[in-house]
């Protein structure tokens, strides 16, 4: 047969809407009172790096975090609109958000490898407390997680030390590791690379680009060069509401708003 | 001071009765034997029953306590801490001793002990486990672990620590404890005879020998609560010692 059918995913993701893997229609989001997004229309290209940029608390977080429904967690929180992934909303009744967020993973601000495991048990934790079976053995899954979130080699003799053990940038990678093992479709990031110094950004920053062969990235990032250097796509967002949209470099050399001119030339935020 | 001072009297007293006979030996023969042993059967008995449902309780406030009945549970939670404990031993006399049982019994005490058990280890758990921060819980949910495994296998887990230190503690509290077992176990000069029968422990043990009208007996008191003080202070002090080390390292 050919490699279409050993590959179904990567079928529905070419037979949604342009190529396109995730999408926001009327996406309105708020905590309490207060509305941190607001008719957000967006799209976010299978197989491409989308950043979101925006100045603190334009609702950066809080979109990507509506697409693998994070944002419901929080007690006060109400959303509003639809969420397409490969076409279907996320959001519909009979959808259950665990297995979303087994399509759609998750790398956070801070490293947050769970404090009691291993190395090897928290890149394994995803497979084993989701009882998701894969055909490849546990140790390969690991190995190859691990490859690919490029920690292998300083790792492969460690396995067994507490994933708290290593440096901050590896503890982020590892973060990575851990959400590729379940191997999503998405991979969010919410400023992956904010409590990192230059050097470990530098290598997560190759790593993302790495990562647009397998999946679809989002990444969020309060750092303009940051977007510029990794992103396909970038979105700017100011006080809850999408002000521009289009290829990063685009919208960068040219943005067609007063207001994303000023803030990526520096004049605000 | 008031430590000091009681520890001197307890130890200038009590210390010249320490010997093996006193140890072992039943109550008719100058020991205090059936009472070290009710004291730690009632423990054990007690932990079996309060230690699972306080840290299931605590784990539930922690984790899925974000609701009314749960603040319900808390307000309870709270007033049981404080509750005299004579009134937990008249309820359970009343109840288990003349209502179920029929006779003074082991059980009858554990359960009071219980009572007076669960509350605090629900709280030390709660407190223990909203130590672990959010961010562990987010990273766990957004793997599309459920939210019953997250807190079983991740969230608990990290906080394991606190909660057997807390839990420890909260034995070696009630260890001391008098009233709840006075209307209970009632008290006894023989060893174990079974979970229909009175028992002793070295609270109530004191309590009879202080009432006793021969001064050598009386001074035998002292005895007594000197190895109950060492009972609970090696268990408070061990605990703490190994709480201690495992922050350091």
């Amino acid at each position: 047969m050919t490699s279409k059918n050993a590959n179904p995913r990567k079928d529905n993701a070419e037979s949604s809407s342009l190529g396109m893997k995730m999408q926001t229609i009327s996406l309105n989001a708020w905590f309490g009172a207060k509305q941190a997004l607001k008719d957000i229309n967006v799209s976010f290209k299978t197989n491409a790096v989308t950043a979101i940029i925006g100045p603190s608390g334009c609702g950066k977080s809080t979109l990507i975090r509506c697409l693998n429904r994070m944002h419901e967690l929080v007690s006060s929180s109400r959303f509003s609109g639809k969420v397409l992934l490969d076409g279907k909303d996320i959001y519909a009744p009979d959808v259950d958000p665990v297995m979303i967020r087994r399509r759609v993973g998750m790398v956070f601000q801070k490293p947050n490898p769970f404090p009691t495991m291993s190395i090897y048990d928290n890149v394994a934790a995803g497979l084993r407390l989701t009882g998701v079976r894969k055909e490849e053995s546990l140790d390969d899954i690991v190995k190859r997680s691990l490859e690919q979130a490029t920690l292998w080699d300083e790792v492969k003799d460690d396995l067994k030390r507490p994933g708290t053990s290593i440096s901050g940038g590896q503890q982020q990678r590892l973060c990575i590791a851990r959400a590729i093992a379940l191997q999503p479709e998405v991979i969010l990031m919410d400023e992956p690379c904010s409590a990192l110094d230059p050097i470990a950004t530098a290598r997560i920053e190759e790593l993302i680009v790495l990562l647009k062969r397998d999946y679809t990235v989002v990444i969020v990032t309060h750092n303009m060069q940051q977007a510029a250097r990794v992103s396909d796509f970038t979105a700017f967002l100011y006080l809850g509401e999408l002000v521009e949209y289009g290829p990063t470099k685009a919208l960068f050399e040219n943005p067609k708003s007063e207001l994303t001119e000023k803030y990526i030339t520096g004049q605000f935020g | 001071m008031p430590l000091l001072s009681i520890l001197y009297e307890v130890i200038s007293r009590g210390a010249p009765f320490l010997s093996l006979q006193f140890f072992t030996n039943d109550a008719l023969h100058g020991g205090i034997g059936p009472s070290i042993q009710g004291t730690l059967i009632l423990i054990g008995l007690t932990s079996l029953i309060g230690v699972p449902v306080g840290i299931l309780s605590g784990v539930y406030l922690a984790e899925f306590g974000d609701n009314k009945y749960a603040s319900f549970l808390r307000t309870i939670n709270d007033v049981l801490t404080e509750f005299p404990s004579i009134v937990v031993g008249i309820t359970a006399y009343t109840v288990i001793v003349i209502g179920i049982i029929g006779s003074y019994s082991p059980i009858a005490g554990a359960v009071a002990l219980s009572f007076m058990l669960i509350p605090i280890v629900a709280r030390t758990t709660e407190e223990s486990l909203k130590l672990v921060p959010d961010s562990v819980r987010e990273a766990s949910l957004a793997l599309g672990i459920h939210k019953w495994k997250t807190t079983l296998r991740i969230v608990v887990p990290a906080a394991k620590s606190g909660v057997v230190t807390g839990t420890l503690l909260a034995i070696a509290r009630i260890a001391g404890e008098t009233a709840p077992i006075l209307l209970t176990i009632l008290g006894s000069n023989y060893f174990f005879q079974g979970f229909r029968s009175s028992m002793d422990a070295l609270p109530l043990r004191i309590f009879r020998d202080a009432r006793w009208d021969d001064p050598r007996v009386q001074a035998e008191a002292w005895g007594v609560a000197l190895i109950l003080i060492l009972i609970v202070l090696s268990l408070n002090i061990g605990v703490r010692l190994v709480a201690r080390g495992r922050f350091k390292r």
